[in-house]
């Protein structure tokens, strides 16, 4: 059964310089205990889709179109009050520095013991057997008395845990994560995304995973979407993904990982810059980086195309042929 | 922790110091006390008994020592004027000008927190802009006009406050304060209110400065994400980040508010050290003026060791531990 599904999703920036579309026109869906691997650039709209579905996203940005549908509800509609009791209670959210997300002048139990309260009427003394159990979870060492400690007296990767354990105290059916493990080295970071699967697989929480590193999500991911420009330009399991990329933008990001190739050889890279989200070019905005473009991507936009079950497309030529991939 | 606070109090007393030379040469400079002290048909041998009863006949810095020497055993010479020890005589005015300074900093906490975290929540929106152009008249309007307004409106026309005066005052361990007779506090109302319209103007900018600031900042967003309202947001994780700079200048202020109430002392007739002060200038009661600015400069000293320990309190991350201050 599906926990979300997103249909159109259009979220803009109305800056001075012009409206910026940082997402436009997203559709996915995940099914429950499901884990999506939303990969990209930094600016391709990830992030802002993530934010989006917790209605986070900052002025000047807005929310414009499109169908958030959580559960049968759309969140899109859904009153701010609403909304606020499902943040933190049945969708969470993983931010990326574990050094600012949590409050530097609150100690770790007032910060987890609010997240419980906000949604139940529960005591205080519960609430924080309730925070007890989650840290010990993530794998917090004495997490009793370390619920007395304040933000600073962690390292960044016990404080992405101190947020992963926020994440699950009221147990979440969804949990977006913007890169959680981007700040952490790497040692932590496999530490924590070998943690997170089993919980994930453990509770049954459907997961975003942002990132821009394949290689997390190639152990991570049911399925993986990659965006491009505010758009997924291509869809499908991650396997299917990773092994036979069908989109030049995927094949780009696939070449630059290093270790992928030979030694010796150099890594390739995708030609140009991610583009200026307020001046996009009129065709596919890959256009002009991409080795395969010709008239018809610099003019016409290509729409999304299912390929095969699960596995769409947003190419006029795309590196696969249909039937094949799977 | 100990450590710390024993550095912070060696180096108020080298403040302290360096303020008793200030001070002492800067009174010796202005005029000669003598005039007023002696009557000018005084023969010279009456002059001069009166120059060595007070001191006068020595050299300036004999003079000095012997001013630090009594200084450090609280004594700070007996008043021309009065004849009783200054210390005692600014002790005896100083609850009043205290309990004075303790309600108009209440006041302008009370009044300026909650309109600057809205300011900043809604700086945006007409009612952040209104705030702000509000707290241009707090700022601008002076100090004995606003008083006289006040005495204009709440006790001539509304009669609803005394305008002059002390009203009645309680005993608490042996000093008089008006703080906690019903009377008393009415009586202080309008002082207070004059003295701290200043102040919660300051304390509003602050506020909504630092919110502003806060909002943006990633652990609000988190918070927002885990589903805490509003209301929690920014009275629990904004107020506490944004408690730093202000708890800064209200000490500082605080110092200000007593040292130098003067002004509004004078509008509502307060009987307190700012009116001694003035008075004592006039008949340039030297002792007392020294023993006066000693005592400021002890206040502001006391008032930021106090601040830098309310910051321990307020911000963990400066909470210092054994000898690594």
């Amino acid at each position: 059964m599906s926990v979300l599904e997103v249909h159109n999703l259009q979220t803009h920036f109305f800056t001075d310089a012009g409206v910026v579309k940082a997402v436009d026109g997203v559709d996915f869906a995940l099914n429950e205990g499901e884990v999506l691997g939303l990969v990209g650039e930094s600016g391709s709209g990830k992030s802002v889709t993530g934010f989006s579905i917790l209605r986070l996203v900052d002025p000047p940005g807005r929310v414009v179109g499109g169908h958030i549908m959580f559960r049968g509800q759309d969140l899109a509609q859904l009153p701010e009050a609403e909304m606020r009791r499902l943040r933190g209670n049945k969708i969470a959210m993983i931010f990326q520095d574990p050094m600012m997300t949590l409050n530097p002048v609150l100690r770790i139990d007032t910060q987890m013991i609010e997240a419980v309260r906000a949604h139940e009427k529960v005591s205080a003394k519960a609430a924080r057997d309730r925070a007890i159990s989650a840290l010990a979870k993530v794998g917090i060492p004495s997490p009793a008395e370390r619920l007395d400690a304040y933000p600073h007296q962690f390292s960044g990767g016990m404080r992405q845990r101190v947020a992963i354990a926020i994440a699950l105290l009221n147990g979440p059916d969804l949990i977006v994560a913007d890169e959680p493990t981007t700040a952490l080295d790497v040692t932590i970071q496999s530490q924590i995304l070998a943690e997170i699967q089993e919980l994930a697989r453990d509770t049954g929480t459907a997961l975003i995973w942002i990132t821009h590193d394949l290689a997390v999500v190639a152990g991570l991911a049911d399925r993986v979407a990659v965006m491009y420009a505010g758009r997924i330009v291509e869809t499908g399991q991650t396997d299917a993904v990773l092994t036979a990329p069908g989109h030049p933008y995927s094949v780009g990001l696939l070449g630059s990982i290093p270790g992928h190739g030979q030694r010796g050889e150099r890594l390739t890279q995708i030609p140009g810059m991610a583009p200026n989200m307020a001046h996009l070019p009129p065709g596919c905005a890959f256009a002009p980086r991409c080795f395969n473009a010709d008239e018809r991507c610099r003019s016409d936009a290509p729409g999304i195309d299912e390929i095969d079950t699960g596995r769409a497309l947003r190419c006029h030529h795309p590196l696969i042929t249909p039937g094949v991939s799977a | 922790m100990l450590v710390y606070l024993l550095r912070r109090i060696a180096q108020s007393i080298f403040v302290a110091l360096a303020m008793m030379v200030i001070v002492f040469f800067g009174i010796y400079m202005i005029g000669n006390p003598v005039d007023i002290l002696i009557s000018p048909d005084a023969t010279p041998r009456e002059i001069e008994e009166t120059m060595a009863r007070f001191g006068f006949d020595q050299p300036i810095y004999i003079q000095f020592f012997t001013f630090v020497g009594n200084a450090l055993q609280g004594d700070l010479g007996r008043s021309f004027v009065h004849g009783e020890s200054a210390v005692t005589l600014i002790l005896h005015y100083m609850p009043a000008t205290l309990e004075l300074a303790a309600l108009g900093l209440f006041f302008s906490v009370l009044i300026g927190v909650p309109l600057g975290v809205y300011a900043g929540y809604k700086a945006d929106k007409w009612q952040g802009r209104a705030i702000m152009t509000g707290s241009i008249f707090g700022f601008s309007l002076p100090n004995f006009w606003v008083g006289m307004l006040l005495i204009l409106i709440f006790a001539v026309e509304l009669r609803w406050l005394p305008s002059t005066g002390r009203g009645d005052t309680v005993d608490v361990f042996g000093i008089r304060l008006s703080i906690f007779s019903e009377n008393g506090l009415q009586y202080m109302i309008l002082p207070a209110l004059t003295l701290a319209l200043y102040k919660a103007s300051l304390v509003t900018r602050l506020a909504r400065a630092g919110t502003q600031e806060a909002l943006v900042q990633d652990y609000v967003k988190f918070a927002r994400a885990k589903g805490v309202s509003e209301t929690r947001i920014l009275f629990v994780h904004v107020l506490k980040n944004i408690m730093i700079p202000i708890v800064t200048v209200l000490g500082l202020e605080l110092g200000s508010m007593i040292a130098f109430a003067v002004v509004t002392e004078t509008v509502f007739a307060w009987p307190g050290m700012g009116k001694l002060l003035i008075d004592s200038i006039l008949t340039l009661d030297r002792p007392v003026i020294v023993a006066y600015l000693m005592m400021t400069v002890l206040i502001f000293i006391v008032i930021n060791l106090v601040v830098d320990i309310v910051y321990t309190i307020l911000d963990p991350r400066v909470r210092v531990t054994g000898g690594t201050a």
